[in-house]
């Protein structure tokens, strides 16, 4: 026997036990993945579970509440009055301006992050690449509410965008646009022009990161392989290349649109002073103290989120996956 | 100027990336109706000629015609040239048929006629019926075939395959080089096949190229790449030949060159003397079919195989090898 090999028979083929607590409880995680599985998942379940659906039902439940016209006093009694409340025009108003906003917002957003995201994910490299996060994200890092305000300067009267406007000598253009019914207004900061603007501007990154990352996982041979049967640039992005992004563009339009829904902050600070549902759930819960009509609302969002995802599925968004 | 009968010809085509030259000053002739392998190491610069031709890259220098149409600055969707891919590129959001069908939708062939033709063409890859599951419910042959359909119903006029027998298992890709053999001979459409395989290549091509570092080492026949390779590396790459230096050579044939010898082409007798060249074994390996002897000849490392069932000699026996003059091929690469 050389020496090597008396060394190695003299090491035990089963080593003992690292010993302790945590040495156990890693056998024991070992032998019992699904412990290991309950003990990880058993805090966000709870979290989810309890504190954020416990919430959401109850804010359903007040939704079905009504409150008294005269005492103020709410009556926990079920009933489809809110609702009926929610149907009328100047309410109905609100919702379809906030609805019409998301949409445009949605499209608007997809259509400019697409290119960005395409040549994130099949040109950048290296350096590249990391300008290109940090370009997205760095928006992220500075408060929302400075970048709101940073707007409003941005698209006010005497802002720059008009100075900008008025060097080009395309003063007319801007005045033109603003004189239009519905989008125009005294100046880009206190129309709907505007908080469109700052909308798209701020949901942005989300929805360039989940298309980045939808067209990343699109093998580039695939492009190829179109190219080759015969498919012009335009077939292949219509035939492979949106298909193939699209649960990356309904994964990022899902940000966007329902951030768009529940915002209350831009369009108090930029736009007019019509409502969007985050501003009227904001009003009807605050000073009208009127619960269950602001709860009617936060449901909205959540109704036209379901009937867009279940759109979305029905149209083959998913097929993808 | 291109010849008309060629269905493919590179003229001193170069193909750079940066500093990289991936294809160096290639000259090629591909005949209209012939299987044409393109054999070499990975990184030879065989892909790059492919995708070439399937018009993913262009030239940085030379030119390439495609029966006799300059392919210059042509994208890949104005060629008549289908590909299939190593790695077989299927679109995994449409089923097998719309999959074949992809080239004809494309170019605007009615539903009907498409979706029929595509139907015949998963006949001829022997998947009748396959045509309503994705390509995610398949296994790597079937949509290695499904990938052959999808090239081939678009009647191209050269089919490109990209090592496409690569991922399958032995008796597969066995079966896939005799039935793609017989396709190409059944439709007499221009295959131009890349491989690593040199055995592959020999068996299933009527001409093959090898190539290394990015230039043609040698075009010819498969007898001719196998039994008279021109240069050293064809002679090592293609069947591990023996290269023998030219102080060996000189002493058999004369010349001052460079040789081959096929290690099938030694014979080895167990005496210790004799007229031969004298050798010791160092190791044997059983392959089946054969034994591979790796012997030391007298500094000169040499292999040999032996048929099964020849009379083995043992690991540190000194043996005399003998050969026939004519196997031992003069290579024409300087000494």
């Amino acid at each position: 026997m050389t020496t090597a090999e008396a060394t190695r028979s003299n090491l035990p083929t089963i080593l003992p036990p690292s010993g302790g607590i945590l040495g156990a409880l890693s056998d024991l995680f070992w032998r019992r993945p699904t412990v290991l599985l309950v003990v990880m998942l058993l805090p966000p379940v709870l979290w989810l579970g309890v504190v954020y659906l416990g919430s959401l039902l109850a804010l359903l439940i007040q939704s079905f509440f009504s409150i008294d016209e005269f005492s103020g006093l709410i009556n926990r009694e079920f009933t489809l009055k809110t609702y009926g409340e929610l149907l009328r025009p100047a309410n109905l108003d609100i919702i379809v301006r906030t609805v019409v906003m998301a949409a445009l917002v949605t499209l608007s957003s997809a259509v400019i992050a697409f290119p960005i995201a395409y040549f994130a994910a099949r040109y950048a490299r290296g350096k590249w690449k990391a300008l290109f996060y940090l370009g997205v994200m760095m928006p992220l890092w500075s408060s929302y509410l400075v970048k709101v305000y940073a707007w409003k300067l941005i698209l006010a009267k005497e802002g720059i965008l008009t100075w900008l406007l008025s060097k080009l000598h395309l003063t007319a253009l801007l005045d033109a646009w603003l004189s239009l019914p519905v989008i125009g207004g005294n100046s880009l900061s206190v129309s709907f022009t505007g908080t469109f603007i700052v909308f798209v501007y701020v949901w942005m990154p989300f929805m360039i990161l989940p298309i980045q990352a939808a067209l990343e996982r699109v093998p580039g041979n695939l492009i190829e392989a179109s190219s080759d049967l015969g498919a012009t640039p335009r077939q292949t992005f219509r035939n492979v290349l949106f298909p193939l992004a699209l649960p990356g563009i309904v994964a990022g339009s899902i940000f966007t649109f329902s951030l768009t829904l529940g915002d209350y902050i831009i369009p108090q600070i930029i736009g007019t002073s019509r409502l969007f549902i985050g501003q009227a759930v904001y009003a009807h819960q605050g000073t009208a103290g009127n619960i269950p009509l602001a709860a009617a609302f936060s449901v909205v969002p959540i109704v036209v989120m379901c009937l867009y995802l279940w759109g979305a599925k029905r149209m083959g968004a998913f097929d993808a996956l | 100027m291109a010849n008309m009968t060629s269905a493919v010809s590179f003229q001193k085509v170069s193909r750079h990336f940066g500093s990289v030259r991936a294809v160096d000053g290639v000259d090629l002739d591909i005949r209209s109706g012939e299987f044409f392998a393109m054999l070499g190491p990975s990184g030879s610069g065989k892909t790059t000629c492919l995708r070439l031709i399937a018009g993913f890259e262009q030239p940085t220098a030379g030119h390439i015609a495609i029966f006799g149409e300059s392919a210059d600055g042509v994208p890949p969707y104005r060629r008549n040239v289908n590909t299939v891919f190593q790695d077989y590129a299927l679109f995994p959001h449409l089923n097998v048929l719309d999959n074949v069908a992809y080239g004809l939708m494309v170019k605007g062939v009615a539903k009907a006629e498409r979706m029929s033709k595509a139907e015949e063409a998963l006949k001829l890859v022997q998947l009748p019926g396959y045509g309503g599951r994705r390509p995610g419910q398949l296994s790597g042959g079937q949509r290695q075939r499904v990938a052959l359909a999808r090239a081939l119903v678009n009647e191209p006029k050269v089919l490109l395959l990209d090592e496409p027998l690569g991922a399958l298992d032995l008796k597969l890709r066995e079966n896939m080089q005799e039935e793609l053999k017989l396709l190409q001979k059944a439709l007499g459409i221009t295959f131009v096949f890349v491989t690593h395989d040199q055995g592959e290549a020999l068996s299933m091509a009527d001409r093959v190229a090898v190539f290394n570092n990015g230039r043609v080492a040698q075009i010819g026949t498969p007898e001719e790449i196998y039994q008279k390779p021109q240069t050293r590396f064809v002679a090592d790459f293609v069947g591990s030949s023996n290269v023998l230096p030219p102080d060996f050579v000189k002493r058999y044939s004369g010349q001052n060159r460079w040789g081959s010898l096929r290690p099938e082409a030694i014979r080895i007798t167990r005496a210790t003397s004799g007229d031969g060249v004298p050798a010791r074994v160092l190791s044997l390996h059983y392959m089946g079919a054969a034994t591979r002897l790796a012997l030391d000849a007298q500094g000169l490392r040499l292999n040999a195989t032996l048929p099964a069932g020849a009379a083995l000699p043992e690991q540190g026996e000194s043996v005399v090898l003998t050969f026939n003059r004519e196997s031992l091929h003069v290579m024409e690469d300087g000494a």
